[in-house]
């Protein structure tokens, strides 16, 4: 257990200096770093003198290991767009998309695995057709169609929800949560629902295809055969076998909603990282992109190496049996 | 091992079990039409358009905001309405259409070629080149596709100089959709190269010299087509939807030369004014389209490749 | 009265094509701790008439026809949640593969535990103690220790014990066990068939043994079902229909047997192959590859009637009792 933590661990550290250095070339070599920060009237001797201060001429390993050092410390300098260190931009953003996406896969799950098992135990069931039909319509609607959907319809012309902001959000010493409010917690009915809609139907349909196999698998069979109730064979030994896969895809999809985060924001305006980022594409705002880049890149790497983890904690087969367990990292 | 070859594909795609699945399929006919319908459209979009909307002379602000046809105040000339500028919304969404599937089919297209190329000299080199390939094919695939290409598009529009950010968005498009998605060609191509190069055949060309290019275009390549025709028309919807999403979000095409996601995105910001229809009709057409293909993208997988499943 | 009377039981799929009968009207008993070797080739229908038995049927596959009596009370009628009463409790069943009949994530434990607190009321304690007992009682060595272990962590041979512990620990009268032994090694599958034995004589409890495989029927079996495409061929004692089958395709099933001996006789083999269940032919489903096949096979079909001390399924016979 232990060797295949610290080999997950520097598989991790690996994969965070990759992108950092991608980040670190943006950086670098996407526009002048000179230009962004020096007034356009600079004189020569001005923009030598930055170039110095940013010690622009030392060896490239040099600046790269520089970055990595100031990154690590959540440096990331000096947004070119709006002059604000980047690190407190994305910090004052963080608990907005925080909260979304928290909220977003809690429903998602919440909502997606009964729904499964529901179409997978009753697959004739009206209701069970009209599911599939529904996930298959939800997996082809573009996300930011079905917000601009709910916005006409809850805001524009029910008039029931707000179609923007965040609502009134409560400073808790290090985090704005939006949680403690009634008009944060209704602003946040809408964007989350959008942004879980997808991964709903991505759950759903997974849960249902894997408690359908399962449900045909020998030991279910054999399950019935001992006469165990349907309720012990469905909900312990069928749910269980189908939750193992959905671990999986559940932590590369909390890596999509993070993303698909990104448009939520923008159809809703809500003040997250994911707006600040495309405002950052759209200006070449370079200090912000590569600094959003590393930050989505370590959520990513934080959630798939807790849920191999998670996966050896389910799994019997993976605990006990050392040599597979520390196979599959790779 | 089932048959790979291209022949051996050709033969399953004429099986008749194919066009009996394609005729009990009541969803995929329709899908198909859909489809025929939109492309057809697409292409004609200039001959068929009953407006030019980018014809400023043509535009007449007396006719801005219309409703629909059907609806009070509305105009039998404008069938969906006008938006602010009075042009005609089915005009707008021909011409949207247009670009949308051009863009989706150009970086298909590219995406298809780099994967293929890189899949097949993984496949047959091997070594340092085989693994470094797989390791960005590895790093980009866990990475949300939006995500990849949000980041291409902002470093190209970092190299481009700003006043051609415009003119140039259709390539920045296609390039970056094309970018992000070869990875998934590249892995079957590899795969099946390995498959491939271990046969008798390819080894008989090795030994009477042929070379290393050749035993891959003439004898390889034809072999792993099947699969790669399977994932492009899957990968159509999600080439589409991507563009849509970059053009929704502002990073994609201008206002100037729109796609179905600049045009729901500039009839987003009157949503509240009321004239629903500039916004409802686009997003409905690019779902119906992207619907379609994934429809039958779904029903082609299933007929012709249950390994892909 | 027999335990289990199974009578004109008659199994059917429906598919796109029409209904095709699995198992065609086939009847026979099983008497209080005897065990019932049922012999046939893949698809004659042996698995399904188990499957039948013990309510297990995969759908669309359903009972057309007769019914199934255990101690004379009927049990193919039965809503679900009586049959899964019985299940278990009353028909216990073994399937072929052990490495695929354990639940890979509960302990072997759990799963005796839960099964015998379903059917016999009693405290989480004692049910333990139970399960230990069962598992030193099929023969797994330390079992107070291996109880909490994984089914992953038990070799194949160790698996199918534990099988056979589950499907015994509430105690039914009946056991189906369809192939228990094909998916072990040969040298495991004695010691599996040893104790099946062991253990259904030690409680009295009647078994029916599903195998292709003559070898284990001679071995334990009280009796013997051949069956072929569907239909029962012959049933009678095992001893006499080894050594002197009446039907021609239990004597052509033994003459395909390799037999070790002084002289050994050539193996002969049955000259084509069963029939699909889409094309059975009219009359005797065995007549196209029957030797001894008389004009009146090709249209009359068989009954079972008493032949010797059992009964077979052919109009060799009819003539004979007629």
């Amino acid at each position: 257990m232990l060797v295949f933590l610290v080999r997950r661990l520097l598989q991790a550290v690996m994969v965070m200096l990759a992108v950092a250095f991608i980040a670190f070339l943006m950086f670098r070599y996407l526009g002048d770093p000179v230009n962004n920060i020096v007034s356009q009237d600079a004189t020569q001797e001005q923009r030598e003198e930055v170039r110095k201060r940013l010690r622009l001429d030392d060896p490239l390993i040099l600046q790269y290991g520089r970055f990595v050092v100031n990154a690590a410390q959540g440096d990331f300098g000096v947004s070119y767009r709006n002059s604000r260190p980047v690190s407190a931009l994305l910090a004052e953003r963080f608990p907005a998309t925080a909260e979304l996406v928290l909220v977003a896969a809690i429903l998602s799950l919440a909502l997606g695995i009964p729904l499964g098992i529901y179409t997978a135990l009753k697959p004739r069931g009206v209701l069970s057709q009209g599911l599939q039909i529904l996930s298959l319509v939800g997996i082809s609607l573009p996300t930011f169609v079905t917000g601009i959907l709910l916005i006409l319809v809850f805001s524009v012309w029910l008039g029931w929800l707000p179609s923007f902001g965040r609502g009134d959000v409560i400073d808790i010493g290090w985090w704005w949560t939006g949680f403690l409010t009634a008009t944060g917690l209704k602003a946040l009915i809408l964007p989350s629902f959008m942004l879980c809609l997808f991964q709903l139907t991505l759950i759903m349909r997974l849960v249902r295809a894997e408690m359908l196999e399962v449900l045909r698998a020998d030991y279910i069979k054999f399950a019935r055969a001992r006469g165990l109730r349907n309720r012990t064979i469905h909900f312990r030994h069928a749910l269980k076998n189908t939750l193992i896969p959905v671990v999986t895809i559940f932590g590369l999809q909390l890596g999509g909603l993070i993303a698909f985060a990104i448009i939520t924001e923008t159809v809703f305006q809500w003040p997250g990282m994911g707006a600040l980022f495309i405002q950052a594409v759209n200006f070449t705002d370079v200090p912000v992109m590569a600094a959003y880049l590393v930050m989505v890149s370590l959520l990513f790497v934080i959630i798939n190496t807790s849920v191999d983890l998670l996966y050896n904690v389910i799994d019997p087969r993976l605990r006990t049996d050392q040599t597979r367990a520390t196979g599959r990292g790779a | 091992m089932s048959d790979t070859s291209f022949t051996g594909r050709l033969r399953s795609f004429a099986d008749s079990d194919l066009f009996y699945s394609f005729r009990r399929s009541k969803t995929t006919i329709i899908a198909a039409a859909a489809l025929v319908l939109l492309f057809v459209t697409a292409v004609f979009a200039p001959q068929i358009a009953p407006h030019n909307p980018f014809d400023i002379a043509g535009l007449n602000l007396l006719d801005s905001e219309l409703p629909p046809s059907w609806m009070e105040g509305g105009n039998p000339a404008y069938w969906l309405g006008t938006d602010t500028q009075a042009r005609d919304v089915v005009s707008s969404i021909f011409y949207g259409l247009r670009i949308s599937l051009f863009v989706g089919f150009a970086s298909v297209l590219l995406a298809a070629v780099l994967g293929v190329f890189l899949g097949l000299v993984g496949g047959f080199v091997s070594g340092f080149v085989d693994a470094i390939i797989m390791r960005v094919a590895d790093v980009l695939l866990s990475f949300p596709a939006i995500l990849v290409a949000l980041l291409i598009n902002g470093v190209m529009r970092g190299i481009l100089p700003a006043n051609q950010h415009e003119g140039a968005a259709i390539v920045v498009l296609v390039l970056a959709i094309g970018l992000t998605n070869w990875v998934q060609y590249a892995r079957t191509v590899r795969g099946s190269t390995l498959v491939e190069r271990q046969r008798e055949y390819v080894q008989a060309a090795r030994t009477i010299g042929v070379g290393r290019l050749r035993i891959m275009l003439t004898h390889i390549l034809p072999n792993v087509l099947g699969p790669v025709l399977v994932i492009a028309t899957i990968n159509l919807g999600m080439a589409v939807l991507t563009e849509a999403t970059l053009s929704f979000l502002g990073v994609g095409m201008p206002p100037t030369q729109p796609s179905l996601g600049t045009l729901i995105r500039v009839g987003n910001e009157y949503l509240f004014s009321g004239i629903w229809w500039v916004v409802i009709f686009p997003s409905a057409t690019l779902a119906v389209l992207v619907l379609a293909v994934n429809l039958i993208g779904d029903w082609l997988r299933d007929a012709l490749n249950p390994k892909l499943r | 009265m027999a335990l289990l009377e199974v009578e004109n039981l008659k199994v059917e799929f429906p598919t796109r094509k029409g209904v095709l009968t699995a198992v065609d009207n086939v009847s026979f008993s099983v008497e209080q701790g005897e065990i019932l070797g049922v012999v046939g080739e893949s698809g004659a229908g042996k698995s399904m008439t188990g499957a039948a038995v013990i309510g297990l049927l995969e759908p669309p596959g359903r009972i057309g026809g007769g019914q199934i009596r255990l101690d004379g009370k009927r049990i193919d009628n039965l809503s679900p949640d009586e049959m899964r009463k019985v299940r278990g409790r009353h028909i216990g069943a073994i399937f072929q593969d052990p490495l695929t009949s354990l639940n890979p994530l509960f302990t072997v434990g759990k799963q005796l535990i839960e099964t015998i607190r379903t059917h016999l009321p009693m405290p989480a304690a004692e049910a333990r103690k139970r399960a230990i007992e069962w598992l030193a009682e099929v023969g797994i060595p330390a079992p107070d220790r291996r109880i909490d272990q994984y089914p992953h962590q038990f070799s194949g041979g160790m698996r199918q014990r534990v099988v056979i512990a589950l499907a015994l620990c509430a105690e039914p009268r009946l056991i189906i066990a369809d192939e228990p032994t094909t998916a072990l090694d040969v040298s495991v599958q004695a010691q599996i068939i040893a104790l099946l034995k062991r253990v259904c004589r030690e409680r009295n409890a009647a078994a029916i043994l599903v195998t292709h495989d003559m070898g284990v029927i001679a071995e334990t079996a009280d009796r013997v079902a051949v069956m072929y495409a569907g239909r029962l061929a012959e049933i009678g004692p095992v001893a006499r229909v080894l050594q002197k089958p009446s039907h021609p395709y239990t004597a052509g099933l033994m003459g395909s047997i390799p037999r070790i001996g002084p002289r050994p006789d050539r193996l002969v083999q049955i000259e084509g192959s069963m029939p699909r269940l889409t094309d059975i032919p009219k009359g005797c489903a065995f007549n196209p590859r029957c030797p001894k096949a008389i004009a009146e096979c090709h249209h009359l079909r068989p009954e079972l009637r008493p032949v010797a001390d059992g009964a077979a399924a052919c109009l060799l016979y009819e003539g004979v009792t007629q």
